[in-house]
């Protein structure tokens, strides 16, 4: 029903590049080898044996020595951009920047902003600003209730046509299964894949972290994972009987992995994302109070951590998001319960999740490209992929350069990153994004010299 | 050590020399003139975001007769109340130069956070319900004068251990002094993972005569309302200390104020075992030694005197100049 194109941005003139003897990767092309690859007029023009292909004047040469991987740009179905109304913690084009610097290619924005994205009108002016700011294709989900109170449904049709890719309270669940259902009853009018982030505010209410040994050591108080997983599981029975499309946000823990498991073995329409730092840290490294270290839905444990891992590798959850939540730093730098629930995660998602998972021998490369790229086709948009023909949507990366997270700041207009600090291997050198150059890493040139 | 935030950072002889350094504090409270000059010229600012009449003036009070310079700051009617941030309130007050800071906030790790603002030392006089580590040394203090020694002693811990951040200090500091502790209370305020710090639980008092000291914890009446127990009447009913429940070899504790009739019956506030009265004198001679022991920077267990030496006048301590050590005590005289 969407009567317009679902991404706005990333409008700049279009990459002429000759990559040369770069090593493809692109897993559902199965593509794994040294090739030359042209982009000419944003798109590929060409995919070639290594040292076949020859720059022409208006390429910009870039060489690989058949050491850098070019991957599919990478997809992240949940950022926050806080656009309109907290420009303070970032803006259109501080997090697409932010997006491209981590590779991403394209990027949906929540609509917990202010005013909250819940109106054609607003959703119209909010896609024209990201047609002229945003470094990268920006698509956009507005509430799936009015102001995200849950007590009226959004004009859905109306918003389809402007332009909606779906629906998500994010930052808040749905409490009411009644309102839930309607919404997912409206979805067989308009369409729009409703993504729900999960969490029964009876039994978080009150909590900062995992609820747990930690949390009772810290005298914190806890949110317990049954908190998310009995809303997924609720959820998911409502998907099922209406036979509607639902996408379940951030997992955090085992129990809500085994309810989408059951939800998928059901036959229900349904698919689910994780985050890195849930993939990465657990509720010990809240220990220090750290308030990048609080994130709604929280750490968990160990125990939670690696059922997601395998969840994911298993295909239980379909891909990678950030949950990229960008908060200033006098907002951070409070006394832990008082901080705002988030970290940002778009610069360091690709590196984090390399080193800690694919270096260390849990997953392969190519599951994690193929998880990190998954969210456009949950959304109904074309996945990114290296092909002749195909609008250049790549990622240039080197696996063997470390860095520090954060040591030459950010790109994001925020620095609240779990992340941060930690030595990483694996950098993005370059990201094209829908046929247009969207970042160049500043030590690409020395990769070239 | 620089500054006094959880119980966690303190061994068990760091514990001891503070309990140590606390009686012979407690010799001068008990003469005429009660003030020695160990922190003359010193300032300790009292920076409260929580109303707290007891800790604030037992810390006051320690803070004078070490003849130190008090300064209180309370949060209400303040800067605070105007949207004041607790970084920009400490730096705002870091500028009078204080030598410590003794900090009480409702958020845990708020005294971890302002330590790494400021050069005060920070004293941790309770964040949230994470830890109230004067409290627990002074409870220390308090059952060593009334048993001697805390090895092996078995330490009941009652009541609404999810709130308490007494309970989080004295669960650490009880067992870092050789005592086993159990928590009991309502399952709803026993906290999951708790026995991870390594308490036992029980949810009811039926073995309550095993233990050798009863610390019963403070019921807040909202917590009433927030339906963490039906009743007060039904938790009275379950987990009162009162006459029956307790023997009379037992010791009675309670970090006050007390609800009578709630968490304890009144004849068992009027007994000989309670220590309740105790455990506020112990307040201000623990805390005396803990602002000691940060300021002077004492060491090791030495008397009074030498304590009062040359090492706490900062600066001055350096010049070799300076008089030998001043006398303990006798405020009216020049150090």
């Amino acid at each position: 029903m969407s009567a317009k194109e679902p991404l706005t941005g990333g409008r700049q003139a279009p990459a002429e590049l000759l990559l040369r003897d770069v090593h493809v990767l692109d897993p559902r092309a199965r593509i794994d080898a040294r090739h030359d690859l042209l982009v000419r007029g944003g798109r590929i023009a060409e995919l070639g044996e290594p040292g076949s292909l020859e720059a022409g004047a208006d390429e910009e040469l870039i060489e690989g020595h058949g050491r850098l991987r070019l991957l599919p740009a990478f997809f992240d179905p949940h950022v926050h951009l806080r656009t309109p109304g907290q420009e303070h913690k970032e803006d259109l084009e501080t997090g697409t920047r932010a997006a491209a610097a981590g590779g991403f290619g394209a990027v949906i924005a929540m609509p917990n902003t202010d005013p909250v994205l819940d109106s054609a009108p607003l959703l119209r002016s909010l896609r024209d600003a990201a047609a002229r700011e945003a470094r990268i294709p920006v698509g956009f989900l507005p509430a799936i209730t009015r102001g995200l109170e849950g007590e009226q449904l959004s004009e859905m049709a109306e918003l389809r046509q402007e332009g909606a890719l779906g629906f998500t309270d994010d930052g808040k669940p749905v409490r009411s299964a009644g309102m839930l259902r309607k919404a997912l009853q409206y979805q067989r009018l308009c369409g729009g894949v409703l993504a729900l982030h999960e969490e029964d505010p009876t039994l978080s209410r009150g909590g900062s972290m995992n609820e747990g040994a930690v949390s009772a050591a810290l005298g914190i108080a806890g949110i317990p994972t049954v908190a998310e997983s009995t809303m997924v599981a609720r959820d998911a029975a409502l998907a099922g009987y209406e036979d509607a499309r639902v996408h379940f946000q951030h997992l955090s823990c085992a129990a809500s992995a085994d309810a989408v498991a059951d939800a998928k073995a059901r036959g229900w329409r349904v698919s689910a994302e994780v985050c890195p730092h849930h993939l990465l840290l657990t509720d010990e490294d809240v220990r220090g109070m750290d308030t990048s270290m609080k994130m709604h839905p929280p750490l968990t444990t160990e125990a939670d951590r690696l059922a997601l891992i395998e969840a994911l590798r298993a295909g239980t959850i379909d891909c990678v998001a950030t949950d990229h939540a960008p908060h200033a730093r006098d907002e951070k730098e409070v006394p832990f319960e008082q901080a705002p629930m988030g970290s940002t995660g778009l610069e360091t998602a690709f590196a984090a999740l390399h080193t800690s998972l694919v270096l260390a021998g849990v997953i392969e490369l190519a599951l994690l490209v193929e998880r990190m790229t998954a969210g456009a086709a949950l959304f109904e948009l074309p996945t990114p992929s290296i092909a002749p023909g195909e609008p250049a949507n790549l990622t240039l990366v080197d696996l063997d350069a470390t860095w520090v997270a954060g040591e030459h700041g950010w790109e994001s207009r925020s620095e609240n990153c779990c992340f941060a600090g930690r030595q990483l291997r694996g950098r993005v050198l370059l990201t094209v994004a829908a046929g247009t150059l969207a970042h160049r890493d500043h030590t690409l040139a020395m990769v070239d010299a | 050590m620089k500054h006094l935030i959880s119980i966690e950072d303190l061994d068990r002889g760091a514990i001891e020399r503070i309990v140590v350094q606390a009686e012979r504090f407690a010799e001068v409270s008990d003469r005429e003139i009660k003030k020695v000059p160990a922190l003359r010229g010193r300032m300790v600012l009292n920076l409260f975001y929580e109303a707290s009449t007891r800790t604030r003036s037992s810390f006051e009070l320690a803070a004078k007769r070490l003849s130190a310079d008090v300064v209180n700051f309370a949060a209400s009617g303040s800067s605070v109340e105007k949207g004041e941030s607790l970084k920009d309130t400490v730096l705002t007050l870091s500028a009078h130069k204080p030598d410590a800071i003794v900090l009480r906030t409702p958020w845990a790790g708020a005294a971890e956070l302002v330590s790494r603002w400021c050069s005060a030392a920070i004293v941790n006089a309770g964040d949230g319900k994470r830890e109230h580590p004067t409290q627990a040394l002074l409870d220390v203090y308090t059952l060593r004068q009334r048993l001697g020694q805390i090895d092996d002693a078995s330490i009941w811990i009652v009541g609404d251990v999810a709130h308490s951040r007494v309970a989080r200090s004295n669960i650490l500091a009880f067992q870092r002094m050789g005592a086993r502790v159990t928590v009991a209370g309502p399952p709803t305020l026993i906290p999951r993972g708790i026995e991870e710090l390594g308490c036992e639980i029980r949810y009811t008092l039926d073995e309550l005569d095993s233990a050798d000291v009863v610390y019963a914890l403070r019921m807040q009446r909202e917590r009433m309302s927030e339906t963490w127990v039906p009743s007060t009447r039904e938790y009275a009913a379950w987990y009162q200390i009162n006459a029956r429940r307790l023997t009379p070899r037992q010791i009675l504790m309670h970090p006050g104020p007390v609800n009578r009739g709630v968490e304890l019956s009144g004849e068992v506030v009027d007994s000989p075992q309670a220590v309740i009265t105790a455990q506020v004198e112990a307040g201000v001679v623990v805390r005396m030694a803990v602002l000691y022991e940060l300021l002077a920077g004492a060491r090791e267990p030495h008397p009074v005197s030498a304590g009062a030496s040359g090492a706490g006048n900062g600066q001055l301590a350096e010049a070799p100049a300076v008089a030998p050590a001043p006398p303990p005590v006798g405020a009216g005289r020049l150090a």
